[in-house]
């Protein structure tokens, strides 16, 4: 169960990539893939991070774990601002802090075995001289977690083709855990499985957590898989976090009208429900995050917008306890 | 939904012959399409959907692929057994498809008027301004607004949910009886597959067109479909009305499916159910119940022999042992 203790804590986060018309020019305009979010993670806690493609989902996991280097901001882990540290350091933080990838086709080294996929973080780490290891412990080592993602010790010797995507998805799992990590940063890694690999793997996300008190930032499309998995949400539209608040919460009482349509738009398994419900259908496409808006990023496509929206950006306030909604419905401008 | 069948699937099997052995992708499928229905292929990756549905329509590359049995009967003609010349005048016409991936299905060199005039010149027999005029119609029916202007753009200047509307303009433009619809919506995103959901709902309804929609998502065929067929490795081993195979599903696999989706609407106390084990291998198929590896209901019987398909009062039928035991008791 969560604790009190802040792991991560992201403040002011945005990544900015440059559109250039040519290696040499100079950048004239920007994608702006996130644009200035905030949100605190706690130790053990599972955050989901949920929202439509290309809308900063992914660029904010590889912004954490400086795959990108923030344009603005601070990453903090455990108290630590990962931006700014000396990069022998930040190799130290990288130990506790391991990603899961979505596509275990493309993921995993088609020329390293199962075994040497596992192992490669800590020979990493012990080509530097930071973890001490024989390399027997190491063989041990890896056995072990492959027993613990639910593979065969026999399989160490496979290459990956040889495993189904359900298989592989386990052997990357197996890789973040490998050193021990407090935070696994999961970009959508139940997306490309079948619904009932699918579950599988969402349970053995579950029982690592129990087991070793893991954190996750959990990003994904599927509004189910988040409410499973989560014990908060985090709902992102075009580069910002536009409602943040308990799984159970967000689910029961959506406030920003773009969680409504969400919610509404996605299917429930079950005929008489999917027959009674009445969809907030959006008009219109995602705008490209090529520009930033004097107003609300959601204005063009809501059904609530009023004068405002179009003037003035909403921010992130409380509207309940521990309920965070950024719109102008629920609090007055300044 | 009449009770006119339109289109009748009887024991097709599609094998292909790859070096490993002989995948029996598609093993003895029956089904029958009526006039107006929707109906729902449910299956995981590898179960047969999307290679029936080309078998039904003769697009099986041959070789490795072969059809090595079976009837597809539309209006009572076997498709399977018709000249190439003739086909062609079915597909696209009568019967037409769209994929998943609007971007690979539509040819990204020519514009949209090009892709979709020459459909309807060659199938409508319209002349080139009268074929322009009903291809706009379709795209202002399908909801791309200014039409007129977007016709004459190429399909990178399309968004893909704007893609995938062009896709189902195209594929309605000749009026067709049926719309194959493989996994059309896999993948967009949930409010543009909210939209694209109800606009092939309206646009079949108003035009009276029945629809064969291949997915995985259960929670598409609930809203969607009239019928469910379940395949697994190869077979349809579950058939029904919707509300009934959602409301008491009768085989095991069909069971394990709908348990393990995490629902928005209910709350999960402790685990999800899942599935143990994985999707058999189609290769070298032993025969006997291919789920039985998986199964929590597994009997001796499982083992050896394949299960007959199991009817029951309401139309729904199974294959499965726990039923057919049951019969042959009584």
């Amino acid at each position: 169960m969560p604790d009190h203790r802040v792991l991560l804590d992201v403040r002011g986060l945005k990544m900015h990539f440059p559109i250039k018309a040519s290696f040499f020019s100079k950048a004239k305009n920007f994608i702006y893939a996130v644009d200035g979010i905030d949100f605190q993670v706690r130790k053990g806690e599972t955050l989901g991070l949920v929202g439509e493609s290309g809308c900063g989902k992914s660029t904010t996991a590889r912004a954490i774990a400086q795959l990108y280097k923030p344009t603005a901001g601070e990453v903090l882990l455990n108290g630590k601002d990962l931006t700014k540290l000396p990069p022998r350091e930040m190799i130290e933080a990288r130990k506790n802090m391991q990603m899961v990838f979505q596509d275990p086709y493309a993921s995993l080294n088609p020329r390293m075995t199962a075994g040497d996929i596992i192992a490669e973080p800590i020979r990493i780490f012990q080509k530097r001289g930071l973890i001490d290891m024989s390399t027997e412990e190491r063989n041990d080592r890896v056995e072990q977690l492959m027993e613990k993602v639910g593979l065969s010790r026999f399989f160490k010797n496979r290459y990956p083709h040889e495993f189904s995507g359900g298989q592989r998805q386990r052997i990357g799992i197996a890789r973040a855990l490998a050193l021990n990590p407090e935070l696994i940063l999961c970009d959508e890694p139940v997306s490309a499985l079948d619904v009932s690999i699918q579950s599988q793997i969402l349970n053995l996300f579950k029982d690592l957590q129990d087991e070793f008190g893991l954190t996750y930032l959990f990003i994904a499309h599927d509004l189910s898989v988040i409410k499973y998995i989560s014990n908060r949400v985090a709902v992102m539209y075009l580069g910002k976090i536009v409602e943040i608040a308990d799984a159970a919460e967000l689910y029961k009482n959506p406030l920003h009208p773009y969680t409504q349509a969400l919610l509404s738009a996605a299917p429930i398994p079950d005929p008489k429900i999917e027959a009674k419900r009445k969809r907030i259908i959006l008009t219109g496409d995602v705008p490209s995050p090529d520009k930033q808006r004097p107003g609300c990023n959601f204005y063009d496509r809501c059904s609530k917008h009023m004068d405002i929206c179009k003037q003035a950006r909403p921010m992130l306030k409380e509207a309940g306890p521990g309920h965070e909604v950024s719109c102008f419905l629920y609090h007055k401008p300044e | 939904m009449t009770d006119e069948v339109i289109l009748e699937v009887k024991d097709l099997k599609t094998y292909f012959m790859v070096d490993e052995g002989l995948v029996k992708a598609v093993d003895g499928v029956d089904f029958q399409l009526h006039r107006g229905e929707t109906l729902g292929i449910v299956g995981e990756s590898g179960s047969g959907k999307s290679v029936t549905n080309l078998s039904i329509i003769n697009l099986i590359p041959v070789p490795p692929g072969k059809i090595a049995g079976g009837q597809v009967l539309f209006h009572g003609k076997d498709l399977l057994k018709m000249p190439p010349h003739e086909i062609r005048d079915i597909r696209g016409n009568k019967i037409s498809m769209i994929f998943q991936d609007p971007m690979t299905s539509l040819n990204p060199f020519l514009r949209i008027s090009t892709q979709m005039v020459e459909t309807i010149e060659l199938h409508q027999g319209l002349d080139k301004k009268a074929a322009k005029e009903k291809a706009i119609e379709m795209l202002r029916l399908a909801g791309i607004p200014a039409p007129e202007k977007r016709i004459d753009q190429y399909p990178h200047q399309f968004s893909g949910g704007m893609r995938q509307r062009v896709m189902i303009a195209m594929a309605l433009s000749c009026n067709p009886e049926i719309l194959i619809a493989d996994e059309p919506t896999s993948a967009l995103d949930v409010t543009i597959q909210a939209q694209i959901l109800e606009l092939m709902q309206e646009l079949t309804r108003k035009l009276g067109t029945a629809v064969i929609m291949i997915t995985h998502s259960l929670g598409v065929v609930a809203g969607m479909c009239d019928t469910i067929c379940v395949m697994y490795a190869g077979r349809i081993v579950e058939r029904g009305r919707t509300e009934e195979i959602f409301e008491s599903p009768k085989h095991p696999y069909t069971v394990g499916l709908i348990h393990s989706v995490p629902r928005l609407d209910q709350e999960i106390k402790g685990r999800l159910y899942s599935i143990p084990g994985q999707p058999p291998n189609v290769i070298d198929l032993p025969d006997c119940c291919p789920f039985f590896p998986r199964c929590e209901k597994a009997m001796d019987i499982c083992k050896k022999k394949y299960p007959p398909s199991v009817s029951f009062e309401n139309g729904q039928s199974a294959s499965c042992w726990l039923y057919a035991k049951e019969a042959q008791n009584a």
